[in-house]
């Protein structure tokens, strides 16, 4: 470069050339603000996502909220109900933790008959992962004082939709965070601004943004997005409730469809794992469609309940090739094949799809989703 | 010379004295600034409607009266008969085991007080929280009458719609935790 460069920015932003590198919007037709935006895995790399592509699952739009009138209330089952302004938050010790986020739909056009043709990202990215900031709950909660009959927790938040939901209050005092940072600056608008509840590990739904109210109760509320939704249906006709835990899952990002092989010879493949249940012990990939299988090197530190990096190096030799990948986590639990998740759920669960994806390399180096 | 020497000397004692305060001190303390929260903010903020029908305020409605304010302010998105649009379908009483089910108040809701809760917090999309309690419970009856469990004239209130059992009321498997015991809500 023999020419100045551009001055300085006060907020940097990606390159103009990658531009394309952005959420997929999917939201109802009548109601802009009801719907959800998907992380493009496809195009990223490494454990964190960008803040500003962390997926986005809003039931009615993103609300703008003055920090310095937001509070926070906790009530119920408590001993003294109080109020929390955000600077008083701000003084409190806080954590820092490294965790993904996983809506409870995410990857559910994997129930679908027929394998859905679109980018990783868009059939994988309702989750993304980031370092969340915040004080521990129970700081809280012990302040507030619990009744010793307390066994759950209500969160509810100030978004047009209120939403609500129920959790037990042995997750809230185990590890939940009131996060005001994410990725070290103050939490986006469109990730709960001014305040989130965090629960590794557990479903997005919990992870309540724009957080105004707790209630210590002893009973769950029984809320809308409990029972109508955010619940599996069997076969059976009876419907899983309470499914916090997100299963361990993992997905090959590269190469995965929209990228092209473009000749034979070495590639790296390399991937996301994840469990709600711990740490990844394991992922083992296939280019076979898991005939065999052998273990992809997981990128350290493999840490709980967040994203860990997987690579492995692969030499295509130019023929159809069918890639897989399964995640073991650190209770034993594995990933399972699509066949053996649908066996056990049926098709009209919606919620909680987990199975291992295949992604087909045809003779021309172009991929496609197939299920293997 | 000499002060310059021994002012950073002092500063790092002192350091050191802060830091075996902060060592001692653990796990964290709470600066305890929790402010208390009066009854009248709690009572305007809690919106919680339990099965049991604790939290649903006074006011109440038929399906007959709810029927227009539906069609005004819930059809456009949910269909003139519950059938769904670009809101989801409400009314059916298909059964759950079917190869492809709709799952509508009628068949998959548990709880009736979620109805008027869900219907409080949240609807219509475009304004939520405008209803006044006697249309919430208006429409709630207007829903439940869709999906033939109550008749056109009975009326909804703080008693009698947590006394209602929805006929899915005991379809729910907890994974991970366990359902409300069974004294809540009605048997």
């Amino acid at each position: 470069m023999k020419i100045p460069g551009q001055p300085f920015s006060s907020y940097g932003q990606p390159s103009t050339q990658q531009r394309g590198v952005a959420r997929w919007i999917s939201a109802n037709r009548a109601v802009p603000g009801n719907g959800v935006s998907w992380t493009p895995l496809h195009d990223l790399e490494g454990s964190i996502t960008p803040s500003g592509l962390h997926f986005e699952r809003h039931h009615n739009g993103v609300p703008q909220i003055p920090i310095d009138r937001h509070q926070l209330l906790m009530h119920g089952l408590v001993q003294r109900a109080l109020t929390f302004s955000m600077s008083d938050l701000a003084r409190y010790p806080m954590r820092s933790q490294i965790l993904f986020i996983e809506c409870g739909g995410n990857s559910n056009a994997g129930w679908h008959e027929l394998a859905q043709q679109t980018r990783a990202g868009f059939l994988h990215g309702l989750a993304s992962c980031s370092e969340w900031t915040g004080v521990p709950l129970t700081l809280l909660l012990d302040e507030a004082g619990l009744d010793p009959s307390a066994t759950w927790l209500i969160a509810e938040g100030a978004d047009a939709a209120a939403i609500q939901i129920s959790l037990p209050l042995s997750k809230a005092r185990k590890d939940c965070l009131v996060a005001l940072y994410q990725n070290g600056e103050r939490v986006r608008p469109e990730n709960g601004y001014p305040l989130r509840l965090i629960v590794p590990g557990w479903e997005g739904v919990l992870n309540v943004k724009w957080l105004r109210r707790l209630e210590v109760a002893r009973e769950p509320v029984m809320a809308r997005d409990e029972t109508a939704r955010y619940t599996e249906l069997l076969p059976s006709g009876k419907a899983r409730m309470f499914t916090f835990v997100m299963d361990a899952k993992s997905v090959i990002t590269s190469p995965s469809p929209g990228h092209e092989l473009k000749d034979k010879g070495m590639y790296e493949i390399a991937g996301l794992a994840w469990t709600g249940r711990g740490r990844i012990r394991a992922v083992d990939v296939s280019a076979d469609g898991g005939a065999s299988w052998a273990p992809a090197e997981l990128q350290a530190p493999v840490l709980p309940m967040a994203f860990t990096r997987f690579r492995i190096p692969w030499r295509w030799s130019g023929a159809r090739a069918v890639l897989k990948s399964r995640a073991t986590d650190e209770t034993g639990y594995v990933q399972p094949e699509r066949a053996a998740l649908i066996a056990e759920r049926g098709r009209r669960g919606y919620f909680h799809y987990n199975a291992i994806v295949a992604w087909e390399v045809d003779e021309e180096g172009q991929i496609s989703h197939v299920y293997r | 010379m000499s002060t310059a020497e021994t002012a950073p000397a002092r500063r790092v004692a002192a350091l050191a004295g802060a830091w075996c305060c902060i060592a001692l001190a653990a796990p964290p303390q709470a600066p305890q600034l929790g402010r208390p929260a009066s009854g009248e903010l709690i009572a305007t903020w809690n919106l919680s409607v339990y099965p049991d029908g604790r939290g649903l305020p006074p006011g109440q409605g038929t399906a007959s009266q709810g029927r227009s304010i539906y069609r005004a302010r819930c059809a456009s998105c949910h269909g003139v008969d519950g059938e769904g649009g670009s809101g989801g379908n409400l009314a059916g009483r298909g059964s759950l085991k079917d190869a492809d089910p709709d799952q509508t108040v009628g068949n998959y809701w548990p709880y009736a007080t979620t109805l008027f809760d869900f219907v409080r917090r949240a609807m219509p999309m475009d304004a939520p929280a405008t209803l006044s309690s006697d249309e919430i419970y208006a429409v709630s009856a207007y829903l439940l009458y869709l999906n033939q469990i109550v008749g056109l004239d009975d009326r909804l209130d703080a008693q009698s719609l947590p006394r209602i059992r929805m006929p899915n009321r005991d379809g729910f498997i907890g994974i991970d935790a366990d359902l409300p015991s069974r004294q809540i809500g009605p048997r």
